[in-house]
């Protein structure tokens, strides 16, 4: 699991069946001290994440283990949003 | 398993289901001289007794995380599962 900020949403009017109805937002993964760490990835939104907010990500499977149904093709998740990070 | 540095805490209100009253701690994984190696990242903590600054065991492999945790539906990757008392190598 790791930090992102929310940069961007990705609309697709057509996707893969179990997709449907579910959010994509763009989020640059962060590091511990809020500083971009690594590529930009598209991730499902499950706690209405909105451009700008700090969350943290699942990635894999356990992505997909967030989503219902849970056999979905995702490899990153929002699962929630930062209030604070005490480093 | 891979040891890990505690740096801080990370608290969220708004979350997946599966995170209610689970602790999130942000780890710095180590090297054997347990010295900084790779990208920090979020670890549930299990041992509910690690703090900032303890070197701990981190399980980092959702299968087994399941099974700690006694639930298949989990979207959990990363936990705490001991506090490293001494490393000798």
């Amino acid at each position: 699991m790791y930090l992102g900020r929310v940069i961007g949403t990705v609309v697709c009017e057509r996707k893969y069946e179990g997709l449907e109805g579910k959010r994509l937002l763009v989020v640059q993964p962060l590091d511990h001290e809020q500083k971009p760490s690594g590529p930009v990835e598209v991730a499902v939104d499950t706690v209405s994440a909105r451009p700008q907010d700090i969350v943290y990500l699942v990635g894999s499977r356990e992505a997909a283990l967030a989503c219902d149904p849970t056999f979905v093709p995702v490899d990153a998740a929002i699962v929630g949003l930062v209030d604070s990070v005490d480093v | 398993m891979i040891l890990c540095k505690v740096l801080g805490t990370v608290t969220a209100t708004v979350k997946h289901p599966a995170f209610t009253g689970r602790k999130l701690m942000i780890v710095q994984p180590l090297d054997e001289q347990q010295k900084p190696n790779g990208k920090s990242f979020i670890a549930v903590d299990h041992s509910s007794s690690a703090g900032a600054g303890d070197t701990v065991l981190v399980l980092r492999e959702g299968g087994g995380v399941r099974q700690i945790l006694e639930d298949k539906t989990l979207p959990i990757r990363s936990l705490i599962v001991g506090v490293v008392d001494e490393v000798d190598v």
